[in-house]
């Protein structure tokens, strides 16, 4: 009917000049589509907020900091977003992280007759998450049992686990220099700088292979200038992070652990034909079924991932701490890790989302975190603050998809 | 059609399927040759949707036997039946709503290189060329989500789907059960353009209008079993009713087909 003739106007105006693309996106914003938008946003008031409010907050010395504080939180909530893709939820994550933190603490005790190199323990710890995974995912994929079920079990299991194996001592101290250097070894400036240049010049590559591809295959791509900027945009990004990290102790090691799982989490969803089933599964289970997608093996495949990252998680609050006592893995983390995905913009209800929304919220929990410590507020305020902003940014998600519903979107 | 003619594309001899008591389908002969529209009628419950699943390889048969081009097969699962080139368009559940529609006529099927990384270029591509073979011309972008289609554009997607990847039978379920007026039109007018360009196309359906429009021959299914084959030139709407009602004999047998 009245769709046919602008949709076609449309496609033959898309992707050439800056106008249309301009108009394209206002149209786009009217209908409800603001993509990162709130949460860019979101984090400016943020920080205007608490950089009124305490001088320390807008420094480089707290800058450095934020990336240690948001790094354990945010690989979890990685793999929060996948299992959020498939329409799933997984509540074990908190103490799957606490129990990955005692195994990693366990295999490095001295004198134990189970001593092993700091690298190879955390390597078990990580394939131990992924293997309760595997398990949790195997009773939701095969048997059916509603995956809220089968990972709340989990939560009280391997917590459990936790208290049994910690026992009376209640603490393991971690000696071993490779573990401890996760989350509190610091890269010399020339290393900062280096990873910056590896990050534009890759980022760009890839950026400068789909613009190649497209326009071999005669597709339209885009308007270059914009993405040029883009790419210059997000370069200057990481170059200034790591001139301020240089500004105060150096860039820490994990917030490259952090970028570099986010980048490799975001190609593997993007770019991978396991990302594209994911996201199938999450939009319509029975479709991608039809379609001879093994849909049992993505979702036990997705639950290892979670597990995985939930113990990458747990290695990293462990090294930050140097040891692991009895409230590994508990207290606000799993509740952090699963908002820092919905603040990131992925949906509860499967297919909607991207790998690097984890990155933002991560980030905008660690400063509400960090800038009310700062400012001198009690716990309570941190809670309440970060409750209104999950349900703000849900409450927010729920009406502009209504909107774009009803803009036939 | 040629006195000699070769072997049907599709061909199912005495297909029995039974679900504890009741048979689905009882000794059902069925065939479809390339190039035409084999419209596939019966009343609710007469076992049209159990066929299909039983080509479609999920349900396995009870007892009779396949054949793809003259020669025995069986099907264990979906797999096997689209290696064989059979192509089932559901009526709904076809598609992932949040995909794209070049994503939605790849999925399961996304062409990529060693490392797994998906070919968009080259998908994207291949995809506004079958849309555009098919004068499938309404859709506006190919790299918008399905869930901004309308009815019959996702039906167009939906099929066009099933002739990208060179099948040779594809069968359509209710295909314009939802739509509207101008919409059926489109999506009756992709499907006479499949069978133009020489695939066999099962068209399921119980809107009579709309089988005399494409179909060639009709096959009428009643409580399980085939009573009739039917070709369009030589019956009436009437005729098929009282077969899909009444379960009048058949006038011709499918293999003496003139």
């Amino acid at each position: 009917m009245s769709t046919a003739a602008p949709a076609e106007v449309q496609a033959a105006a898309s992707g050439d000049s800056l106008g249309a693309i301009l108009r394209a996106r206002l149209e786009g914003l009217k209908g409800g589509d603001v993509g990162s938008l709130p949460v860019i946003l979101g984090l400016i008031g943020i920080t205007l907020y608490f950089t009124s409010k305490s001088d320390v907050f807008f420094s480089a010395v707290n800058f450095t900091n934020l990336i240690g504080q948001m790094a354990g939180v945010t690989v979890i909530a990685i793999g929060v977003v996948f299992v959020l893709l498939i329409g799933e939820i997984d509540l074990s994550i908190g103490y799957v992280s606490g129990l990955a933190g005692v195994v990693v603490a366990e295999l490095q005790v001295a004198d134990s007759g189970h001593q092993y190199p700091g690298l190879i323990a955390i390597a078990a710890a990580i394939a131990a998450g992924a293997a309760i995974g595997a398990v949790q995912g195997s009773f939701v994929a095969f048997i059916g049992v509603p995956s809220f079920v089968v990972t709340l079990a989990g939560l009280l299991i391997w917590q459990g686990v936790i208290l049994r194996q910690l026992g009376t001592e209640g603490v393991i101290g971690i000696q071993d220099a490779y573990i401890n250097n996760v989350a509190n070894y610091v890269l010399t400036e020339n290393q900062g700088w280096a990873i910056a240049i590896v990050f534009a010049v890759g980022y760009a590559a890839s950026t400068f292979g789909i613009y190649l591809s497209r326009r071999r295959a005669g597709l339209s791509t885009g308007n270059v200038v914009l993405t040029a900027l883009r790419v210059l945009f997000l370069s200057a990004l990481v170059f200034a992070a790591v001139a301020v990290c240089n500004h105060s102790r150096g860039v820490p090691l994990v917030g490259l652990i952090m970028l570099g799982l986010v980048v490799v989490a975001a190609y593997v969803a993007g770019r991978t034909t396991f990302g594209r089933h994911v996201y199938a599964v999450g939009g319509s289970a029975e479709a991608a079924r039809r379609a001879g997608i093994n849909v049992k093996f993505i979702k036990v495949a997705v639950f290892m991932i979670s597990g995985a990252m939930a113990a990458m998680g747990g290695v990293i609050f462990a090294s930050r701490l140097n040891s692991v006592d009895l409230t590994a893995g508990g207290g606000t983390i799993l509740l952090d890790a699963i908002s820092a995905a919905v603040i990131g913009g992925v949906s509860l209800f499967g297919g909607r989302g991207r790998v690097s929304g984890a990155l933002f919220g991560g980030l905008i929990i660690a400063i509400v975190a960090n800038g009310i410590d700062l400012v001198g507020y009690p716990d309570s305020i941190k809670l309440i603050t970060t409750g209104v902003i999950l349900l703000s940014a849900v409450t927010l998600d729920t009406v502009l998809r209504r909107r774009q519903a009803a803009a036939g979107r | 059609m040629s006195a000699a003619q070769p072997a049907p594309t599709l061909e199912l001899r005495g297909v029995s399927k039974s679900f504890g008591a009741v048979q689905a389908l009882n000794e059902v002969d069925f065939e479809v040759r390339d190039g035409e529209v084999m419209a596939l009628v019966g009343d609710n419950g007469a076992g049209k949707s159990t066929l299909i699943k039983c080509v479609a390889g999920i349900f396995p048969i009870d007892s009779g036997e396949i054949l793809f081009e003259g020669k025995r097969v069986t099907i264990h699962g979906p797999k096997d039946a689209a290696k064989l080139g059979i192509e089932i368009v559901y009526q709904d559940l076809a598609l992932a709503d949040n995909l794209d529609v070049v994503q939605n006529m790849y999925l399961g099927r996304e062409e990529h290189d060693l490392l797994f990384r998906l070919k968009e270029a080259a998908m994207e591509q291949r995809t506004a060329e079958t849309l555009a073979s098919l004068s499938v011309t309404t859709i506006g972008s190919v790299r918008q989500p399905v869930a901004t289609l309308s009815g019959g554009q996702r039906q167009s997607v939906a099929v066009a789907r099933a002739v990208m990847w060179n099948n040779r039978v594809v069968f359509l379920d209710e295909p314009t059960a939802a739509l509207g007026v101008a919409q059926t039109q489109q999506v009756l007018a992709l499907v006479k353009r499949l069978s133009e360009q020489g695939l066999a196309v099962v068209y399921v359906s119980h809107n009579l209008v709309d089988i005399f429009e494409v179909a060639d021959r009709i096959t009428v299914l009643r409580l399980g079993r085939n009573v009739g084959v039917y070709e369009k030139a030589k019956t009436t709407q009437q005729e098929i009713v009282q077969a899909m009602i009444a379960g009048k004999a058949a006038p011709e047998e499918a293999e003496v087909a003139s």
